[in-house]
């Protein structure tokens, strides 16, 4: 397994008294695609959330463990987490792109943080993520129209764009094509195959399927707890826990 | 045989009787369309009279406007003695006054109420803030003209500035921190009403939460918040005491704050409070500005919510 | 190497200032609301405060036979008889001007008030006594320390000399402060030392029952059919477009209606609180329409499904069900209302409750004031005094907006409870 790049150990999240995620120890290696799946409200996105800090959004969301990302503890009382989620980027389950045109939603990031000096620059990079996001060819001639105008998969290789842009480490995606249709799934799965040479990748999907496409490493997540880590194909042809078993034959879940 | 024959006349009496109590109930409905109906049918009636007297033009375009020159009965409208443009004039300066008070305050506090206070500050801010709205109007002209004016006609004393003891200032000011909690309560709605979807969306990349205000959550209730800007100022055109008491009866045309001006609706209350017989020009001209008072803020109202339905439809 | 520190870069510094400019831009916002608040509030208090005492002055009047005859008290120059009483409490006073200021230590209403007093208890008659009579509104305010001695005479109404007696009278104990019950218990008046509110609080009560009375059912009928019967058609979307616009009307139009329509073409009473309150009860119907439909949307409609179910018909449902659910909100939305409609001016003026008016209505047709329309009226008033007669008003008037506005609260409160 190539060097991990995240590395968590002893997790624990509270929602105010109830307890989310139970000592989870994960390692998700670099320029990877991995996979966090287990049955609905075993944690799995609350763990991924975690790792960029939007718990943080959440009042009542205690952390406590350690999670670091390239050596770094995610939860330093020194940690920006503006900086962090800079190079943390994320992808929603619904696409949420900004009421704004196209151009606009790409440069979003690029604009705040900073990070060009011309605006030639700002196109090319414009530019770059949409190509990227396997966007440009259907949007180039449209670019000041607004990101709602775009069908649900162009919203959300839209937003995959706008992520990308500001060419994070890391990209969390929670459940990315769930409010997708199947062609508008195989799109951006393609997408995500592209997108590992140069992102480490990490995924919640409650789709074992999808998992067993795209990833290389997957993780099982239930009541909280991380049950099993290891290669997509060990996980799913041969799994070592029972648990995992049960749950990839659907007796579980 | 017999049973089923009260059966069915029992029903057929509870439906008449329910019938007309829906009847009844729509009668009360329609009220409210009989109502403006009234208040056009007064106003348009009672104007049609005055402009028998004095013509259409001079009271759009005239720019003077002193009724107590046409007391005898046989004047016919004096020449640009009724003129409505100081009065309009008057009326936009308190409200361009108003509204610049107000906005700023109001908005700024909206936002910190619903992006940034904890539950526990927000649980009394808020009421707090609509204690203003529920002083009365007559309360606030008193304050006006009794605390507000003579301190801010001391303040501009000392640096120099002639500031009148009625000035549009005044009156202007304390207008907006009326208007305060309207702008505020309604642009906390709107402010509510953007999804979270878009915050999460700009946190993700790293916006702080004052870039996601601004750039994000701001601009996505632009529509939402204009509608309620145009409801406030609807308001302030519409106010009556504190200009009466605070603002007086000098109808300058003019752009300057610190002079003294009068507004439509004092000028409604000056004409309809003395002594005088009810179909002079006189109290006709209270109609008059009474019609173009109601038009002008219905056509800002219709506005205002063609506006927030078109925001609405954006997000449901 | 990743960096998340505050050295890594995306401006951060900077725009972390710029959140805390921010931040304080919406504090500072709201201080300045709270504080006019604040300013507001407490000179009002402070302006009307002191009306909760009155002054009284002991005049030594001689009220014996050859100035007052028992069988005919009415019959007596009272006047007289108290100026003629402070000159003997005085009697280094000679010049005309300074006996014209003598006489003004007492309320013009002195020579009244001990006429009430004779007539009322004949057994003070016969002697010499000292009676207590109202200050003049100048020596209340002096006495109060709402007028400052230490500027220059020329710059304050009491003179060097009047303070001087007032001096003399002080330390002869001649000079006390009572509760004042009178602003109360009185009606308006001139002099504003005896002026008091009882007038306007009945006028605003007599408007305000009628404005409910009209008002209230009229709109929950309106709001029962909006909300549960209405078809989905245009004439009911005409309707409530309508009821939006007529609720931000400005309520100086519907004083012009009644005018034209109550008062001209109806002939009713001018001023009365029957025109007064058909005024207001226009102005507070939209208000109420809203608040009650809010109130039946938030039944929950299991209620009326269950009715419907069980065989009633659907005015059953509603009335037997839905309505006694939605009640105590209505009434609410109503208290509301009613608080708004107590403090409105514009519409009352217009409809010409702007008289002086001493005597307490005894019916809605009689020519009555309200209590915002007396504070207007005091507030233009020249004399010193009556503005501290328009704070105290006013205090009043918030003390019943608070004491409604309570009322509305707690009912939500146990109303919320309930779902």
């Amino acid at each position: 397994m190539s060097e991990p790049i995240i590395a968590a150990r002893d997790v624990d999240v509270f929602y105010a008294e109830k307890q989310a995620l139970f000592g989870v120890d994960l390692d998700i290696a670099a320029k990877q695609v991995t996979s966090l799946i287990g049955p609905s409200g075993c944690g799995k996105s609350t763990f991924l959330r975690a790792i960029n800090r939007m718990n943080d959004l959440i009042p009542i969301c205690r952390f406590s463990g350690s999670l670091k990302i390239d050596g770094q503890d995610v939860y330093d009382p020194a940690v920006d987490v503006v900086a962090l989620r800079a190079q943390v980027g994320m992808v929603f389950q619904k696409p949420n792109p900004f009421p704004k045109s196209i151009r606009e939603n790409v440069a979003y990031g690029l604009k705040i943080h900073k990070m060009t000096t011309s605006k030639s620059e700002l196109d090319d990079r414009i530019e770059t993520s949409l190509k990227s996001a396997g966007l440009w060819d259907e949007v180039a001639d449209r670019l000041d129209e607004p990101g709602n105008g775009l069908s649900g998969g162009q919203q959300q290789r839209l937003c995959i764009a706008r992520t990308i842009a500001v060419e994070p480490r890391v990209v969390l995606m929670d459940e990315p094509c769930s409010a997708l249709d199947p062609i508008a799934t195989a799109v951006i799965e393609e997408l995500i195959d592209e997108l590992r040479q140069d992102f480490t990748i990490v995924i919640v999907t409650h789709s074992m399927q999808q998992a067993a496409r795209i990833s290389q490493r997957t993780a099982f997540f239930h009541l909280g707890k991380l049950v099993e880590v290891g290669d997509t194909d060990a996980v799913f042809t041969n799994p070592r826990e029972e648990r995992t078993q049960n749950y990839i034959t659907g007796r579980i879940g | 045989m017999a049973g089923s024959t009260i059966d069915l006349t029992r029903r057929n009496r509870s439906r008449t009787l329910d019938r007309a109590i829906i009847l009844l109930l729509a009668a009360s409905a329609g009220i409210a369309i009989f109502v403006t109906l009234g208040i056009v049918l007064s106003l348009v009636g009672e104007t049609w009279l005055f402009f028998k007297r004095v013509p259409v033009s001079e009271f759009l375009f005239g720019l003077n406007w002193s009724p107590q020159t046409a007391i005898r009965a046989d004047q016919v409208g004096a020449e640009g003695s009724f003129g409505a443009i100081p009065l309009i004039n008057g009326t936009l300066l308190i409200s361009a006054i108003a509204m610049l008070v107000a906005t700023p305050l109001g908005l700024a506090s909206a936002v910190y109420l619903s992006e940034y206070a904890s539950r526990r500050a927000r649980d009394w801010i808020k009421p707090a803030l609509e204690i203003l709205a529920g002083i009365p109007t007559v309360v606030y002209g008193f304050f006006a003209a009794l605390t507000v004016a003579p301190f801010i006609r001391m303040t501009g004393g000392q640096f120099g500035l002639e500031i009148a003891s009625e000035s549009a200032l005044a009156a202007g000011i304390v207008m907006g921190i009326m208007i305060v909690p309207l702008i505020s309560s309604l642009s906390d709605d709107v402010i509510n009403a953007v999804p979270q979807s878009l915050r999460d969306a700009s946190f993700g990349l790293g916006a702080t939460k004052s870039e996601t205000v601004r750039r994000v959550i701001l601009p996505a209730a632009l529509p939402g918040i204009a509608g309620s800007l145009l409801l406030a100022t609807s308001r302030a055109i519409g106010e009556t005491m504190i200009v009466v008491m605070a603002a007086g009866l000098a109808a300058n045309l003019t752009l300057n704050p610190l002079q003294a001006v009068t507004t439509i609706t004092a000028q409604i209350v000056a004409l309809l409070t003395g002594d005088q017989e009810f179909d002079s020009a006189k109290t006709l001209s209270a109609f008059a500005l009474g019609l173009l008072l109601f038009t002008i803020t219905l056509l800002i109202n219709i506005a205002a919510q063609w506006i927030v339905r078109r925001y609405r439809e954006q997000y449901d | 190497m990743i960096d998340f520190s505050k050295s890594a870069g995306f401006d951060l510094a900077a725009r972390h200032r710029a959140e805390t400019r921010f931040r304080w831009v919406g504090r500072i916002a709201i201080l300045i609301s709270l504080g006019f608040l604040a300013w507001l509030l407490v000179t009002v208090f402070a302006g009307g405060i002191g009306t909760v005492r009155q002054v009284e002055i002991a005049v030594s009047v001689d009220l014996g036979a050859d100035n007052v005859d028992p069988s005919d008290i009415r019959d007596a120059s009272f006047g007289k008889l108290v100026k003629s009483g402070l000159r003997g409490m005085f009697p280094t006073v000679k010049k005309r001007k300074d006996k014209k200021k003598l006489y003004n230590l007492v309320s013009p209403e002195g020579a009244f008030e001990l006429e009430r007093r004779a007539i009322a208890d004949p057994s003070i008659l016969g002697e010499v006594r000292p009676v207590w009579l109202t200050a003049s509104d100048d020596l209340s305010l002096f006495v109060r320390g709402k007028i400052d001695g230490a500027l220059p005479e020329d710059q304050r109404p009491i003179s060097d000399k009047e303070i001087a007696w007032i001096g003399q009278l002080e330390a002869a104990g001649q000079i006390r402060q009572v509760a004042n019950w009178r602003f109360l218990t009185g009606g308006d008046s001139r002099e504003p030392e005896i002026a008091g509110i009882l007038a306007a609080l009945v006028g605003s009560a007599l408007s305000l029952g009628v404005c409910f009375l009209l008002s209230f059912p009229l709109g929950i009928m309106a709001a029962t059919y909006l909300e549960e019967f209405a078809p989905e058609n245009r004439l009911s979307d005409v309707i409530e477009v309508n009821i939006n616009n007529l609720a931000a009307v400005p309520s100086i139009v519907f004083g012009l209606l009644g005018l034209s329509i109550f008062l001209g073409a109806m002939g009713l009473p001018r001023s009365s609180p029957l025109v007064g309150g058909m005024v207001l009860s226009l102005m507070t119907l939209p208000t109420i329409i809203i608040a009650a439909r809010a109130s039946l949307k938030s039944v929950p409609p299991s209620i009326k499904e269950a009715a419907l179910a069980l065989g009633a018909t659907p005015v059953q449902a509603v009335f037997h069900h839905v309505f006694p659910v939605a009640l105590p909100g209505m009434l609410t939305g109503a208290i509301v209302g009613m608080a708004r409609a107590l403090g409105d001016t514009a519409p009352l003026l217009m409809i010409g409750m702007v008289a002086f008016i001493v005597d307490v209505p005894k019916s809605i047709l009689e020519p009555a004031t309200a209590l915002p329309v007396q504070i207007f009226l005091w507030a233009d008033s020249p004399e010193r005094a009556f503005a501290e007669k328009t704070s105290a008003a006013i205090l009043v008037l918030l003390l019943f907006l608070i004491a409604m506005n309570l009322v509305a609260i707690l009912m939500r409160r146990k109303l919320e409870q309930r779902f």
